[in-house]
């Protein structure tokens, strides 16, 4: 473990694949960015790989103050050990106060390690991380600026709030797609440290013989978050309205029957009996009546909002939270009323300088 | 010749089985307020297991932590075909979090000096998956995770296909090796009639000590037992060198904050007007509720 150290920074672990950076460091980054303003340090982003110096410019866009790059032939394609190696250094190099990993398979296999050889705290899958007061009820003890993490337990029963007041870095693994993703800004600059591998000598303990990896499809049923738009949306050009407001919110688009057979959207995308099933968290219905086939599809989310202009539609039968109106006026205001809701929660001692 | 198999399993409980009762006011679970079952996982790893052992010899040990309750599934392991279930039961083992717990189940894991350990991805309770890796780092073991398919296994070596989320690798290690599996890796064997006949009688000394009346010699008892193979082997944190600063609470470098139930909606439905003030209203009630934000 290192020490408490209030000063450190906010990092994140930039997997990338073959060169490539998947979604889930830029969604870390977005909110890294949101507890390092909070806590009035930097935002750095650990780098991995062989040929991957290049990335550095999209993580900075993305949020990154500083981005460490380790390259060796070693860490080319991911294996435990190796990786673990040069994380240790660099976290013991630069003394981070929180480090974030994606909850992806990768993620999951590496970040228990680094914890175990710091010996330091982990959180599993967590649904969101704030910044917050921590007192230890068995002596009384304070702890100011901790990371809460917070995750879902128990098969989804109840959400528990941990933290990690001592043994440091504090350490957390963050669902895919939990997180919205900011948008890149290519006029920010920050710092790139290029840092010794230090794996001469190390033994590699896989040999990996063959390697299959699948184009990534759409996987509805893993969305914790789907906006799915129905006939109602009334073109492919107005489908737009659906995709953004599932990225604003972090989330999946997804089509009624009726949406993809009037080829607003592709078939990968349908929910319904005929389509995929689903139980996000949460569940918007633009624009759709709400057919018995399509209810059977969606009904067991655990959050259902629905849109729609007819107060009659079956879809509010089913749903949570409704709104009445022309979803082409609800919906932009819905994202506007997101960005601005997000953003509250950790507007308060954000210094403006820090935004670069 | 032959292997030196060890299996880390978890009685949990029946998390789709839920109830608010079932939670303490400190934010911990009340285990005794649910139905405990084998750790879904964790059957998959045993299969994994037997399937080694049935084609190339050698011995498997199903290795528990828990209370003296978390027998049933050792007796279960041994139904379906293990060779010996070791009980790991300390009190100052408890309120340990994910690192104090492959610390303790590590230093069992050392006695016992397997070639293979095999755990369940991850347990049904918790859903972290990290005991596995974590155990597999303070071992020096060579970590595979994602077990789905044995392919080969010869000459110390194994072959795995391991399944990494969008695609798969077939991935070859020298043993010693910890690997975790998935449920799709294969079908757990059902029980089987000679072996319940046989190992119902399996016990640990505190459930001889529980059944037995007052005054019974418990260490002769004992003795008969493992002389017929059914003595479950029951550890305490001094028997595997445990380093008490690293167990329980104080082992354990997370704490809880709090904890929420989760307020089922059951037909409520409220209705915002299609306005800005309206959809504010209702980001607010999704941001409060944890659903975005």
């Amino acid at each position: 473990m290192i020490q408490v150290n209030k000063q450190g920074d906010v990092w994140i672990f930039a997997e990338q694949e073959e060169g490539k950076l998947s979604d889930v460091p830029l969604e870390l980054l977005s909110k890294a960015r949101e507890l390092a303003d909070a806590l009035g340090v930097s935002v750095g982003a650990m780098l991995l790989g062989q040929g991957v110096k290049d990335l550095a410019d999209t993580l900075i866009a993305h949020g990154a103050d500083k981005v460490y790059i380790v390259e060796d032939e070693k860490l080319k394609a991911y294996q435990t050990t190796p990786y673990t190696a040069a994380i240790q250094t660099l976290i013991e190099d630069h003394q981070p106060q929180i480090c974030l990993f994606g909850a992806t398979p990768l993620g999951r296999d590496l970040a228990p390690t680094v914890a175990s050889r710091m010996k330091c705290g982990l959180t599993a899958d967590c649904t969101d991380l704030q910044i917050g007061t921590h007192e230890e009820k068995k002596d009384g003890t304070v702890y100011e600026n901790l990371m809460y993490q917070i995750r879902p337990a128990f098969g989804g029963n109840i959400i528990a709030t941990i933290v990690n007041p001592e043994r440091w870095p504090q350490m957390a693994t963050v669902r895919e797609g939990v997180m919205p993703m900011s948008e890149a800004d290519s006029s920010r600059s920050g710092k790139v440290i290029a840092c010794q591998a230090g794996l001469n000598g190390f033994p590699l303990p896989l040999t990996i013989h063959a390697r299959h990896r699948e184009e990534r499809k759409v996987n509805l049923k893993a969305s914790r978050i789907i906006v799915c738009g129905g006939a109602g949306v009334g073109s492919k050009e107005n489908f737009k309205v659906i995709w953004d407001l599932a990225h604003c919110l972090g989330g999946q688009a997804a089509g009624s029957r009726a949406a993809v057979d009037l080829g607003f959207i592709d078939h990968d995308h349908q929910v319904g009996q005929t389509g995929t099933t689903v139980r996000p968290a949460l569940y918007v219905a633009v624009g759709i009546s709400g057919a018995v086939q399509h209810r059977a599809g969606m009904q067991e989310s655990a959050k259902i909002v629905a849109i729609n202009n007819d107060p009659d539609a079956d879809i509010f039968q089913v749903a949570h939270y409704g709104i009445v109106g022309d979803l082409n006026q609800v919906v932009p205001m819905l994202i506007k009323a997101i960005r601005g809701g997000m953003s509250v929660k950790t507007a308060h001692e954000t210094p403006e300088a820090t935004h670069g | 010749m032959g292997y030196n198999i060890v299996v880390c399993a978890k009685q949990v409980p029946d998390t789709k089985r839920i109830t608010g009762e079932a939670m303490k006011e400190d934010g911990t679970v009340n285990r005794a307020a649910l139905p405990a079952i084998y750790n879904p996982e964790d059957l998959n790893a045993l299969e994994t297991a037997l399937q080694i052992r049935d084609a190339h010899g050698g011995t498997v040990t199903v290795l528990t932590m828990g209370p003296p309750n978390a027998c049933v599934i050792l007796r279960d392991s041994m139904f379906r075909g293990a060779d010996r279930g070791v009980l790991v039961t300390d009190r100052r083992a408890a309120a340990s979090d994910t690192l104090a717990t492959s610390y303790i189940l590590s230093q069992a894991v050392r006695k016992l000096n397997p070639d293979i350990a095999l755990c369940g991805r991850q347990a049904i309770d918790g859903d972290t998956a990290q005991v596995g890796p974590q155990m597999a780092e303070k071992l020096d073991m060579t970590l595979v995770t994602y077990l789905e398919e044995l392919i080969d296994l010869k000459d110390r070596e194994i072959t795995v296909r391991r399944n990494v989320g969008n695609g798969w690798e077939e991935v070859t290690a020298q043993l010693p090796v910890l690997a975790t599996v998935m449920e799709t890796a294969n079908h757990p064997r059902p029980h089987a009639a000679k072996r319940i006949m046989k190992y119902k009688k399996a016990r640990s000394k505190l459930e001889m000590e529980k059944e037995l009346p007052e005054g019974a010699d418990i260490d002769a008892e004992a003795e008969t037992l493992a002389a017929k193979g059914l003595l479950i082997d029951q550890w305490t944190l001094d028997d595997i060198d445990a380093d008490l600063e690293w167990c329980g609470m104080s082992g354990s470098p997370t704490k809880v904050n709090r904890i929420q139930s989760i307020v089922l909606a059951g037909g409520e439905y409220h209705e915002f007007d299609p306005t800005e003030d309206g959809c504010e209203k209702l980001v607010h009630e999704l941001i409060s509720d944890h659903t975005i934000g």
